[in-house]
């Protein structure tokens, strides 16, 4: 048990702190799901990518730094407290990214991964399907061998597709075995948004943003050098990544400490109004406990795996304490606010607003709360199957 | 920057694991519920030749002289088994005390040698406890005696003590309402000097009470998983109904992030970090909070057998909730935590807790 940070993870934090004074716009950005706000954050994420701090846990040979976990953790905390702006490519970056890595033939690596992270390219996820949600295993899009044998010809339609509007590739499974069901005969695909037969229709979320979109696929031609891994192995190829790095990578404690740190302060610029409601403390409290207690179990569980610690469907709990968490600080924040938390445009409103809309989305995206207790209960803790 | 525990603290907690799996039975605790001090004195020996009684005692005095570091892991062992209070009372909290006394104290020299040797039961009277667990059969009571100066320490001896024993909720905890005749005699410090003392012991209390909290959730959270596994209706075992799973995983992830809360908490502890006090109730709360709703959905998933007196949750619950609002309650962590938060702002953003040692 040692707390102290090393020399060089302090010079870390150090590099990462003046180079991010020296960079983060000094007004925040317009929304990036709108047109407008998509740019400027694309652009700044080539910027993060100029300095070389887009993925830091990439290795150095592809334009990360080769950070490990805990000084990631560190770059998140910097990154986080000078409020720097969202990340826009973190689909790519967090999910497609890793998988290429390790499923990615040396040509796609090359092609792909660099241009990821300047955002030169803009990835969006092809997952969901109007009858495969939450049972992802009932894909039904197919991509099926073409005459000739170079490329699949993909018809079907995804859903939920963030920010798919603004994005020129989607990485996502589709069945390519027609005779097949759940996850076998699975392939994954990379499809360029651009090409003939593709056409996206929007989505507006619950802020009136177009958040999401439909992609549908009309004999839609992708050259059989955009697949990763074998065909009919697609399944597998988007679970080996689906672990516990992608559940902590997915929301860093940092962020949600800053969340904490502004309702404490709201809280107390709102004092006595806030205490009219003898459950705001409490629920203040809560808030500053619990983004404590993710940030400590994040410290614990990479310094864990640093020693070589499997972990496994325990990452199953960040996802439903994190989404919580962060409904009950927006929540807390909105109550605090009292009448005027309706007010879209006020100044000390507009972010816990749109905060609070997007906590809403947060115990069902990327895998339904439902679905991680399931997880919890059959795989941490060895409960028979339904 | 190392947030776990070592080779030898990890063994430690597996062999003390595997000895109270062995010995400190069910039974063996409904013995002691039953029949009191019998029982319990047979197992406090047994943990003392196992060298429990040795691990905060200073070297010099025939110790581990191991620290609050060493104890995160055992206190959860102590609550999983569901030990009467008198055994981290004495071995942990009272040893830590005594160790902070000029090593040359009469008192130390005295006491510190045989709580090793696992022949003393010392207890402890704070004015945040109305009672006083396991003063009846207790050897020495450290004594905080509220004076303008602060709380001073006072030594009292049974002679000096009256008793008069509560029942707790909790069979194994040995209650007590005690007054005592303090004086220059039993004087130890003055409240100058035994306040931080004082001040310390009660947050190392907070956070031992809160291992044994988080000890607690995870018996109730495998007693109920075992239960849900064999129990049958409707033709399957009713662990694989959605709605049994998702209570018992609401409690595996309470558990899951108590345990560092604590973990940090004892750092603070051993660190002495300016920021101890709103940790030591962080972790309290944090803990309470699983162990309650271990209870809540333990008793549920056990249906109307959660309900008996047979079925061992019981023994599990009741200390539950009684350590809830030992050592401090809720009102009292929360009302110190809330102060912390509006006093500055050390303890506020990313990293914020993590840094300041």
């Amino acid at each position: 048990m040692d707390l102290e940070f090393t020399a060089e993870q302090r010079a870390f934090r150090a590099e990462a702190r003046a180079w991010l004074r020296a960079h983060v716009p000094a007004a925040p950005l317009p929304s990036y799901d709108t047109r407008e706000g998509f740019e400027q954050h694309r652009a700044w994420e080539a910027t993060l990518a100029a300095g070389g701090w887009s993925s830091v846990i990439w290795p150095k040979a592809l334009g990360g730094r080769g950070a490990d976990l805990i000084e990631w953790l560190i770059f998140e905390e910097e990154y986080h407290a000078a409020d720097a702006p969202m990340r826009v490519n973190q689909n790519g970056i967090l999910l497609l990214g890793p998988t290429l890595m390790e499923f990615g033939t040396p040509e796609q690596k090359a092609r792909f991964l660099p241009r990821m992270a300047r955002c030169d390219d803009m990835w969006a996820q092809g997952w969901s399907e109007p009858n495969a949600g939450s049972d992802m295993a009932a894909i039904s899009s197919r991509a099926l061998r073409a005459e000739g044998g170079d490329s699949y010809v993909l018809n079907g339609q995804k859903t939920w597709s963030t920010r798919a509007l603004f994005a020129n590739w989607l990485f996502g499974l589709f069945r390519s075995d027609p005779q097949s069901s759940r996850h076998h005969g699975l392939t994954y695909l990379l499809v360029p948004l651009d090409a003939p037969g593709i056409t996206i229709r929007p989505i507006k979320a619950l802020n009136g943003k177009q958040a999401f979109a439909e992609v549908f696929f009309d004999d839609v031609r992708v050259s059989t050098a955009n697949r990763i891994g074998d065909e009919g192995q697609g399944w597998n190829v988007a679970m080996a990544t689906a672990g516990f790095e992608r559940g902590l990578l997915l929301r860093s404690p940092a962020r949600f400490q800053r969340t904490a740190q502004r309702l404490v302060q709201l809280y107390r610029r709102h004092r006595e109004q806030a205490d009219r409601d003898p459950a705001i403390r409490d629920a203040v409290l809560k808030s500053w406990m619990d983004a404590e207690a993710y940030n400590l179990a994040s410290y614990h569980t990479v310094c864990r795996l640093a020693k070589g610690a499997k972990v496994g469907a325990e990452a199953s709990t960040n996802k439903i304490f994190w989404s919580e968490l962060d409904l009950l600080m927006h929540e807390t924040a909105m109550r605090i606010l009292g009448a005027r938390g309706e007010l879209a445009d006020d100044p000390e409103v507009h972010d816990w607003l749109e905060g609070f809309l997007f906590a809403q989305a947060g115990p069902i995206y990327a895998g339904t709360n439902e679905i991680q207790r399931n997880i919890i209960a059959e795989r941490m803790l060895g409960l028979p199957k339904s | 920057m190392d947030f776990t525990f070592d080779e030898d603290q990890t063994a430690l907690r597996d062999s003390v694991s595997r000895f109270l799996m062995t010995e400190a039975t069910p039974e063996l605790l409904r013995e002691i519920a039953d029949s009191g001090d019998a029982g319990w004195r047979r197992l406090r020996s047994k943990m003392a030749e196992q060298g429990l009684s040795t691990m905060s005692v200073p070297e010099a005095y025939g110790g581990l002289g191991l620290g609050d570091i060493d104890w995160a892991p055992m206190t959860q062992e102590l609550g999983y088994y569901a030990i009467p209070d008198a055994l981290a009372d004495t071995a942990y909290l009272a040893a830590a005390m005594l160790s902070r006394l000029d090593a040359a104290h009469a008192l130390a020299a005295r006491w510190l040698p045989r709580i090793a040797a696992g022949s003393a039961s010392i207890a402890l009277a704070h004015p945040v406890n109305p009672w006083v667990a396991d003063a009846r059969a207790a050897d020495l009571v450290l004594w905080a005696q509220p004076a303008a100066g602060g709380l001073e320490l006072h030594a009292i001896e049974p002679g000096a003590l009256q008793v008069s024993a509560l029942r707790s909720i909790d069979a194994s905890r040995q209650l007590a309402g005690v007054s005592a005749t303090t004086g220059a005699a039993t004087r130890v410090l003055d409240g100058a000097q035994a306040q931080p003392l004082w001040d310390e012991t009660l947050d190392r209390a907070a956070v031992s009470a809160a291992g044994q909290l988080v000890g607690l959730a995870q018996r109730m959270l495998d007693l109920s998983v075992d239960y849900v596994a064999q129990r049958k209706q409707f033709g399957k075992p009713i662990g694989s109904f959605q709605a049994v799973k998702h209570h018992l995983a609401d409690v595996a992830t309470r558990i899951e992030f108590a345990r560092p809360v604590l973990y940090r908490a004892a750092l603070a502890l051993a660190r002495g970090d300016a920021n101890r006090a709103a940790l030591a109730s962080h972790a309290k709360l944090a803990a309470a909070d699983a162990a309650w709703i271990a209870a809540r959905k333990g008793i549920q998933v056990h249906g109307a057998m959660g309900y008996t007196w047979e079925v061992d949750l019981q023994l599990f619950m009741k200390r539950a909730w009684a350590l809830d609002a030992a050592w401090g309650d809720r009102g009292f962590h929360k009302s110190r935590l809330a102060a912390a938060l509006a006093g500055d702002d050390a303890l506020l953003g990313p990293a914020a807790t993590l840094a300041s040692g």
